[in-house]
């Protein structure tokens, strides 16, 4: 892609405003654009600010039509969903973090012989993971529910890290694989005329380099793992069950419930916002590698 | 609340038959398999922690919809646990449409995840046919001072198989007619003790002005099985419509059905709220609450919200009549949310202990003493109504309910014997998915993008259907037992 001169630089791929450039984008054209931008800025993220809002108001400010803009902020929707979330919460990170760690070390492996050595039957192989991904996952509810209950895995949090695994692979090989290939035939060269044998030069040379790639397809599979609800909803019950449905146990049918659902969807998207942001930088960089052909 | 919206079928998702297998689920599965010794165990190890955790104690888990009174059980756990220190219990409360998903996939399968489900009197004759709930008549019989005979006699019946509880109510409701006191006060207007849809409709006429955004009458139009047909099947009964007769006949396209389904179309069209195809249970709840409307036909634990001053501004100005007849005597429906203990189970005896504490009378005396009489819930027990807390504060709504209730049988709302159980519902297992169906042609009939005609046409064709599977002596397990009145 022809950005790749840009984004060698992250410094001025990110958060460099467009200033710069007054001279050409300063006409009538431009100041739409630039409201343009905001609106739909605002449009994307009005949604998560009201959730937020909502998430300190009582239920019936929640509820009031017309909506409540000001209001004297409450703890207690807050405070009852930490009380209640602990042991799901401890799932989640659980089937979260063992399947991304999981993913990575089979990943990367996999990622490295498909992209440095490439066989005959590659583009196969690759082609049959994606396929995987292809299926509806409720096609495959029923059977993957039945042989769980059949071997006694139900409501087991390990089912989901399987389960996890399994749905996040595909992602991984073919993310980490664009990754692998970026890296240029000359440095393996190099590495094996010093003598490095092949876990030395994944360790020491491939590693490093890819560094960036593996932390976003590490963000990537934390957030599909930790948002994931059909699994979660359909093969736990009491003991194995995960953030989401935490979430969707604060609905009710009849009630009200909407400071109460707010205070939960905060709750549970904080983590991958904070992990979002902790490795922002490594994100950008790793993505734009990634785009790069 | 007997509400089911628009489900997507499970097989709506899948992929077409002649698809070929590149797609199929490879390294989930295998991964799956591959990974089944070490899982295996790990649920050792989760499956030992799950029975004997803290010496004698044994671990249930309890299945329920998340509606406020079963959250309020959840919350009186504590004095459950006191009055049972060896029996521990865990919840999975979950919205109606997922709770009602998930407990029927599991107890179908045999998945084994629940000791106690909370289940409908849709399910309960069907699965106790199957063998997959117990029978808890036993149960019942033996508990000292649990008093089953004591059930409102038709929630009792609705839960039964062949003349045994299989379930045991939480809570029950029917549907009646709440109408606006004041307004028709203001208006000269007066509401018969028992009136006819044809009543209904003269009413809503005379009250109905749009120009001030009132509308005369409130009706779910909401495309689903436990939306639209629930009111609209009850009004086809007291017409002398059926879905099926006795011989398992489809026959929506009976004049009785067109002429209940025209009137039902016609007056929410004419002086009904704006937008009605697509409003359901809770459009109708905030319309009527907000003072929107003069008359809302609906179930009747529709009170907990209108009489509560925090959530209505009609609190007290509401007077309840029952269901508006035609050709029928009574015209309510009949639901119940209830508990049942999954025959695959491992701990029954434990089960039956949370599920007779929730179901008890002393239950509905905690609930009273400790969250407020109007919490206390209703329809279950005919000893409620004798409580003089209790009376006291439902005083507008416990006699209508009570009597709804209490009518609220095949022989006094429908005109000719069906098949089936169920009042606003058939009691077979293909009926989700034809309601749903039906109930998508009346929503598009109330639309206006289709006539009544062309919507019973189509609901005909998917009728006989479901239909000839019954003819051919091919029925569910059970069908034909199901009917146990």
């Amino acid at each position: 892609m022809t950005t790749a001169a840009h984004s060698a630089n992250p410094a001025t791929a990110v958060g460099r405003p467009a200033t710069p450039r007054k001279d050409k984008g300063t006409g009538v054209g431009g100041g739409l654009l630039t409201a343009l931008t905001w609106v739909v800025a605002i449009g994307f993220f009005f949604p998560v600010a009201w959730m937020a809002m909502t998430a300190f108001k009582n239920e019936n400010q929640a509820a009031s039509d017309p909506p409540t803009w000001f209001f004297a902020p409450t703890l207690d929707q807050i405070r009852a969903v930490v009380a209640d979330s602990g042991t799901f919460l401890g799932n989640s990170v659980i089937a979260t973090g063992v399947s991304t760690l999981l993913v990575i070390l089979l990943a990367v492996p996999a990622s490295y012989a498909l992209a440095i050595r490439p066989v005959r039957k590659t583009s196969d192989v690759l082609f049959f993971f994606m396929s995987t991904k292809m299926l509806p996952v409720v096609a495959v509810i029923m059977p993957i529910y039945v042989i769980a209950g059949r071997l006694h895995v139900l409501d087991n949090i390990w089912t989901l890290v399987v389960l996890y695994t399994a749905m996040n692979l595909p992602i991984a090989v073919w993310m980490m694989r664009s990754f692998f290939q970026e890296i240029p035939g000359e440095v393996l060269e190099a590495a094996s005329m010093d003598g490095a044998g092949l876990m030395r030069t994944l360790r020491s040379v491939l590693m490093p380099m890819v560094a960036p790639g593996l932390a976003a397809t590490a963000l990537i599979c934390v957030i599909f793992a930790w948002n994931e609800f059909f699994f979660a909803l359909n093969l736990t019950a009491s003991r194995a069950a995960t953030v989401p449905i935490f979430i969707t146990s604060t609905m009710t049918s009849e009630g009200l419930f909407l400071a109460r659902l707010s205070a939960a969807s905060l709750l549970a998207s904080l983590p991958v916002i904070i992990a979002g942001w902790v490795a922002q930088k490594q994100l950008v960089r790793g993505l734009s590698m990634g785009a790069i052909k | 609340m007997f509400r089911t919206p628009l489900r997507p079928r499970l097989r709506t998702g899948a992929q077409p038959p002649g698809r070929r297998s590149r797609s199929r689920p490879g390294p989930a599965l295998g991964v799956a398999l591959g990974a089944a010794a070490s899982l295996s165990l790990a649920a050792g190890c989760a499956g030992a922690g799950a029975v004997g955790g803290g010496g004698d104690t044994e671990q249930i888990v309890v299945a329920i919809v998340s509606n406020p009174q079963m959250q309020d059980a959840i919350s009186l756990q504590e004095e459950f646990r006191e009055q049972y220190p060896d029996v521990d219990v865990r919840f999975v409360s979950l919205p109606e449409n997922e709770a009602r998903a998930k407990i029927t996939a599991s107890v179908a399968t045999g998945g084994g995840e629940f000791d106690v489900v909370m289940i409908s009197n849709y399910e309960t004759p069907m699965w106790a046919a199957n063998g997959w709930i117990e029978n808890l008549q036993p149960y019942a019989d033996e508990t000292e001072g649990y008093d089953p005979d004591d059930f409102v006699p038709s929630v009792a019946e609705a839960l039964s198989y062949e003349g045994d509880l299989y379930s045991v109510p939480f809570y029950g409701e029917s549907s009646f007619l709440a109408y606006r006191e004041d307004v028709f006060a203001e208006n000269d207007v007066e509401m018969p003790e028992r009136p006819t849809w044809a009543d209904v409709q003269e009413i809503a006429a005379e009250l109905d002005d749009p120009g001030q955004d009132f509308s005369g009458i409130c009706l779910r139009g909401l495309a689903g099985w436990g939306e639209v047909m629930a009111p609209l099947s009850t009004v086809m009964n007291t017409y002398g419509g059926q879905w099926f007769d006795e011989d398992w006949n489809a026959r929506l396209d009976s004049p009785e059905v067109e002429a209940a389904v025209t009137d039902y179309v016609e007056l929410v069209q004419t002086h009904g709220q704006p937008g009605a195809a697509t409003s359901g249970f809770g459009d109708c709840l905030t319309r009527f609450a907000q003072g929107n409307a003069a008359m809302w036909y609906d179930a009747t634990s529709m009170v907990s919200s209108i009489e509560d001053p925090a959530s209505s501004t009609v609190a007290g100005d509401v007077g309840y009549v029952p269901a508006p007849v035609e050709e029928t005597e009574a015209a309510g429906w009949l639901y119940s949310w209830s508990l049942a203990i999954p025959s695959t189970s491992e701990h029954k005896d434990a089960a039956w202990d949370f599920v007779s504490w929730m179901t008890s009378p002393d239950y509905l005396e905690l609930v009273g003493t400790e969250l407020g009489w109007e919490r206390v819930p209703p329809g279950s027990r005919l000893s409620t109504y004798d409580i003089p807390e209790y009376a006291e504060v439902a005083q507008a709504y416990a006699e209508p309910t009570l009597t709804a209730m209490d009518e609220a049988t095949q022989d006094l709302t429908m005109v000719a014997p069906v098949p089936y159980p169920g009042i606003q519902f058939v009691g077979i297992p293909e009926f989700q998915d034809l309601g749903t169906r039906v109930g998508q042609q009346i929503s598009a009939a109330i639309a206006g993008q289709i006539t009544v005609a062309e919507a019973l046409e189509q609901s005909q064709r998917y009728a006989r259907t479901v239909s000839e599977s019954y003819q051919d002596g091919a029925a569910a397990t059970g069908v034909e037992n199901g009917r146990d009145s």
